[in-house]
């Protein structure tokens, strides 16, 4: 897919929670924004930081289309993502687009599809849910956060397919994590997870155990976001590959966990 | 119209801007954003005699202005280059250069012998200064009868114009570059990253897997402008200039130090365009200043 650097100009910057910010941009020029697959990211330019100086890559979280609205769900991690946050509409941000593979869709039809999220690891998830909806499948989510008010387009996700949930506390849904949520004992086809390491690795055993495919969204720390660098390399079965590249998305049977 | 052609002994570039050995992939990985074309060249990806897998991850962490790396080389060996990659990027219209590098003298030669025959390769960079390799690498750049040794040995190999990368991790860049020069090497490029560490407080480990790797960005731009100025001072031969250059008004300092063309590196990463970005600018300052030939401004300091 060509890839394209893009001025974008925020149209809206809603602060969803404490440290998320939901950020929908559009290109400034009015072009047409370019065809994007779930589990692609982007890398934005930060400006002005005295901490960092690389871009900042940010997975897609929702395309919309009808409006040429990019969606970007960032979480305030360090200098560079809290620039991002506390930025206005109408500021502009150079973004490069759309990177890496994605997730795979699959041919049946009639697949079980489960698509797990994380705190922030639930961003891939509402544009995968959309996409997969689009074609004809009926994806579930299994979501999971410490607690009910951490949760993220819950309302965005419950429009497109039923959803599961775990709270640590309780609050909401099941008690306990993404991992002990019963609906990991129903059948499941194929399971999409994006979110902490620890997480999509307890993930990956569940789907195991459960004799289901998975796909995991990898966050590995990156430079060009293009594959030149060779900075972001993930021990695959074939050895260190580029995750901007041959990732983020990999089956877990490539990966070496 | 300004001229900006230089010349790197028998090398002709169309303009003095290059791309950095590791921070450009194989052009290929650029080729949605520029246009190649317009570059004067760009020196691929350190390539070794055998596949390297490089060293573990994480490789990489960002510092003030800067970053350290430490990707170890990876590379899928001289022969898939020459059978698979060099195919796909020959009819590019601007010079490409290989960075070679070697655990062993013998290591440096075969690549060279096996580089030597391809019709569009008219440069190779020879990497004495890798500071994230355990053998060969910086060891041999790091004293003057090494660099000489590896020199000697490839200037046998290898006919076409040579340059040899310099280490900065060293008390006196200048003997390095004599001790190159007198062996017969074309040019010289330099800086090659500085040798750097950084250290997570909070959980109190080294960010690298290495704990040490390669200083690059910005935050090298004084370091390497001045051991360009010292090195051009010293040889005859033409200096490629390289370190934390990240756009237009800093290549020309590189060439007003002394170099005769520079090389792009880090900067890449944040903007893919800034090569191209430098070529303008180029043009641009020498109209501004009235000057009709770019090699008038080389070492005015």
């Amino acid at each position: 897919m060509k890839k394209h650097i893009i001025d974008f100009v925020i149209n809206e910057n809603r602060h969803i929670h404490a440290i998320y910010s939901l950020l929908i941009l559009s290109p400034k020029s009015g072009e047409k924004l370019p065809k994007m697959k779930p589990g692609q990211f982007v890398q934005i330019a930060i400006d002005g930081s005295k901490t960092t100086f690389l871009r900042r890559p940010i997975s897609i979280n929702f395309v919309d289309y009808a409006n040429n609205q990019l969606w970007l769900l960032v979480r305030k991690a360090g200098d560079g993502t809290s620039r991002l946050i506390d930025m206005k509409a109408g500021d502009t941000l150079n973004i490069i687009l759309p990177l890496g593979n994605g997730f795979t869709i699959p041919n049946n039809k009639e697949a079980k599809l489960l698509l797990a999220g994380g705190g922030v690891g639930i961003a891939p998830m509402l544009y995968l849910g959309q996409v997969l909806k689009e074609n004809g499948f009926a994806p579930q989510f299994l979501i999971g956060a410490r607690s009910a008010s951490d949760l993220l387009e819950l309302e965005q996700l419950k429009s497109i397919g039923e959803v599961h949930i775990s709270t640590e506390d309780g609050s909401m849904g099941e008690k306990g994590l993404v991992t002990t949520n019963s609906v990991l004992k129903n059948d499941v086809d194929l399971i999409y997870c994006c979110g902490p390491a620890p997480m999509m690795k307890a993930v990956a055993k569940v789907a195991k155990e459960i004799n289901a495919d998975c796909e995991v969204s990898l966050e590995n720390m990156m430079a060009c976001g293009v594959g030149a660098c060779l900075c972001c390399v993930e021990n695959t079965v074939k050895g260190n590959v580029c995750v901007c590249t041959e990732g983020p998305v990999f089956n877990i049977n490539q990966l070496t966990w | 119209m300004v001229n900006l052609n230089v010349n790197i002994g028998k090398l002709a570039l169309k303009n003095p801007v290059l791309t950095a050995s590791g921070t450009f992939g194989y052009g290929e990985e650029f080729s949605d954003f520029i246009d190649l074309n317009r570059l004067g060249g760009f020196i691929v990806k350190g390539t070794t005699i055998n596949h390297r897998e490089g060293n573990p991850y994480p490789r990489m962490v960002e510092t003030p202005s800067g970053m350290l790396n430490a990707v170890g080389l990876q590379n899928k060996g001289v022969d898939y280059f020459i059978d698979q990659i060099y195919p796909r990027i020959k009819d590019v219209d601007s010079q490409i250069v290989v960075n070679v590098s070697g655990a062993s003298i013998d290591d440096y030669v075969a690549v060279c012998e096996k580089l030597a025959p391809l019709d569009k390769i008219n440069a190779i960079e020879v990497n004495i200064s890798c500071p994230n390799v355990k053998q060969g690498g910086m060891a041999f750049g790091t004293n003057a009868a090494g660099a000489a040794q590896v020199t000697k040995a490839v200037r046998e190999a290898f006919p076409k114009t040579l340059i040899v990368k310099l280490s900065p991790n060293v008390t006196d860049i200048t003997e390095i570059a004599r001790a190159v020069e007198a062996e017969g090497a074309d040019s010289v490029s330099l800086i090659n990253t500085l040798l750097g560490m950084a250290i997570d407080v909070e959980r109190r480990k080294p960010y690298l897997s290495t704990i040490t790797g390669g200083l690059s960005g910005a935050a090298v731009r004084p370091v390497a402008v001045r051991m360009v100025w010292q090195v051009a001072k010293a040889v005859n031969i033409p200096v490629i200039g390289l370190g934390g250059i990240m756009n237009g008004r800093d290549a020309i300092e590189f060439m007003l130090a002394g170099a005769t063309a520079i090389e792009v590196g880090t900067a890449n990463f944040i903007d893919p365009t800034v090569t191209v970005k430098i070529v303008d600018y180029m043009n641009e300052y020498c109209e501004r200043h009235g000057i009709k030939d770019i090699n008038e401004i080389i070492g005015q300091i």
